[in-house]
């Protein structure tokens, strides 16, 4: 019964916690709802005394700068992003750990041996040559650039190492080739992994913001990343509509998070863990 | 003889089976490996050794390729005169403070949420939620939260009877730290689901066992808990300090490098020199700078792994 109450009480303490960390998320929420001249009122209005959501959000997207374009732009750049990113990081680490094939160490060694090159000591030639090539300013290159994940292939590569050999063996001796091996059969055993590592991918690339503010001139073709800085800077002092863009920016990822939540953080834990 | 020949192109025959499907192997393997292959070297193999070469060149992005100059060691010489560059790497050496900060917050909130609590998974998804928010949303946040006379954070400290506040951002002696902060904020939730995960590897037969011989809760945080879960807080502390050389969106939002400097890094030097002025070459050798110490960091992992850490 004294244990239950002391574990009571810490939940307690925490949760209130918990509430002071979240606070900016709070704000940014009451703010967007707000009309400008109640926003910085002291003590703060966290529940709006006076209500202007629709108008500030409509604004945000139906505006001069109207996000459901910036929107589209970005849930094509992630979602294809993402497919793409499975596919070569899954092939890549069937083919690296359940083929048995010469070079194939070395190979994996030089792939492995680029995860510690920091993305930035590499933008310089790699913007010049997207200039050469006529990928700069087009999404397909923006697309391209998040679709080679080492750590993707890594990942993956550690869960198909899980599945026994003699299972890939006995598909063998019935005549399969390795192509029907990894689609019907490695393929439907990692799927958990698969689906982690998607969920991970598309909010890493929806959040990104370095990647498209150098690859990325043409005001259409701008990312919601882009957007939301081009917006705050356009938009100075009109905290209700950043604050409204701020929300609609976080908004979808909080959904894909929140639906898969497990994935994520079981990920994020056998990651860190296995280092 | 009859027997002997046959015998012959039996073996013979397997043989080239055996070599058949070695070479099919071979051919199934490159085909899986090949697009991951040819990606990393035209987006990060062939860039990382040109950067390495443009190092050693005096070139405008807007200037055609033939003006293009040899200067050796030049661009590498003049880091150590670029004032900007020194205090970039002392920026970046100072914000290395925040990795063992979030490593003890997280750390301390690990321990409560995974055996003091009861909504375990409400707990998780809260503090993780800054780790997975647009930076960029959360940048304007903070900024408007910072605002030096009206924002929430003076408002409250003025409330509590502080008459000058600092002003955040705007302030050159309190910019880093209002940006470290915020990087803290942000790393938490990443740090403490990596450490639930190691606590709850922690065989429970070992705190029993201490309990029975009356060990109070520090003795069995000291001598379990901590040293069990070394493996984990070396790989944060590692991540941790790589990841603090690739802060970007914050710094480029929120302060572009100002006021006067005080929040300049790595990075944000790099990607001025670069896109804001041009200078391919110069920018380049600050990539390698780069390079090298995030290079020697992994390296110096690899090697200590091994030694310090208490499996």
């Amino acid at each position: 019964m004294k244990f239950n109450l002391k574990k009571m009480l810490t939940t307690f303490i925490l949760f209130f916690c918990s509430i002071a960390f979240l606070l900016p998320f709070v704000w940014m929420l009451s703010t967007s709802m707000k009309i400008e001249a109640d926003v910085f009122k002291f003590p703060i209005e966290w529940i709006p005394s006076r209500w202007n959501f629709v108008s500030n959000y409509q604004e945000v997207w139906f505006g001069d700068h109207p996000f459901y374009l910036y929107y589209w732009n970005s849930i094509k750049v992630a979602v294809i992003t993402t497919l793409l990113s499975v596919v070569v990081s899954a092939l890549a680490a069937y083919g690296f750990s359940k083929v048995k094939f010469r070079a194939s160490a070395w190979l994996f060694l030089i792939v492995l041996a680029t995860y510690m090159v920091p993305p930035q000591a590499s933008l310089v030639p790699q913007f010049i040559l997207y200039r050469y090539i006529g990928l700069f300013d087009s999404h397909l290159g923006l697309i391209l650039l998040g679709s080679f994940s080492v750590l993707g292939t890594f990942m993956l590569r550690q869960f198909f190492m899980g599945i026994h050999n003699d299972f890939i063996d006995a598909a063998k001796i019935d005549g399969a080739g390795h192509w029907r091996i990894f689609w019907k059969i490695s393929l439907p055993i990692v799927k958990p992994a698969v689906a982690t590592y998607a969920i991970l991918r598309f909010i890493w690339t929806w959040n990104d913001y370095q990647n498209p503010l150098i690859f990325l001139r043409t005001d259409a073709l701008y990312t919601i990343q882009l957007a939301m800085q081009k917006f705050t800077t356009i938009n100075g002092s009109f905290y209700t509509l950043i604050m409204a863009a701020a929300v609609s920016a976080i908004l979808p990822l909080l959904i894909v998070f929140i639906l898969g939540q497990k994935h994520v953080i079981d990920g994020i834990a056998l990651g860190g863990v296995k280092g | 003889m009859p027997s002997n020949p046959s015998i012959e192109t039996k073996t013979n025959i397997r043989k080239k089976q055996k070599n058949a499907s070695k070479r099919r192997e071979t051919i199934a393997g490159f085909l899986f490996v090949t697009p991951m292959l040819i990606g990393v070297s035209v987006i990060v193999l062939f860039p990382i050794v040109a950067t390495f070469i443009l190092a050693f060149a005096d070139w405008k992005f807007v200037q055609s390729i033939d003006n293009l100059k040899w200067v050796g060691f030049q661009n590498f010489q003049g880091l150590w005169e670029d004032e900007k560059f020194i205090k970039s790497v002392i920026n970046n050496a100072v914000f290395m403070l925040t990795v063992p900060t979030t490593m003890i917050i997280s750390l301390v909130l690990a321990i409560l949420i995974d055996k003091y609590t009861y909504f375990k998974s409400y707990f998780k998804v809260a503090f993780f939620m800054p780790y997975i928010s647009s930076v960029v949303a959360i940048a304007v946040v903070w900024q408007v939260l910072f605002h030096p006379s009206q924002g929430p954070i003076n408002q409250v400290l003025m409330s509590f009877g502080i008459e000058n506040p600092p002003t955040w951002i705007s302030d050159p002696n309190f910019a880093l730290l209002s940006v470290m902060i915020i990087h803290i904020w942000i790393s938490i939730g990443f740090n403490l689901i990596v450490y639930i995960a190691g606590l709850q590897s922690i065989p429970k037969e070992l705190y029993e066992a201490a309990d029975m011989d009356g060990a109070n809760a520090w003795h069995k945080f000291s001598n379990i808990t901590f040293p069990v879960i070394s493996p984990t807080s070396f790989f944060l502390l590692i991540t941790g300090i790589i990841a603090t050389f690739k802060v970007f969106d914050l710094i480029a939002v929120l302060t572009q490098g100002g006021p006067l400097n005080s929040t300049t890094m790595l990075v944000w030097h790099l990607y001025d020199m670069a896109f804001l002025n041009l200078e391919i070459g110069y920018a380049s050798a600050i990539a390698v700078v780069l390079f090298l110490i995030v290079f020697t960091i992994t390296i110096l992992q690899w090697i200590s792994q091994k030694k310090w850490v208490n499996y």
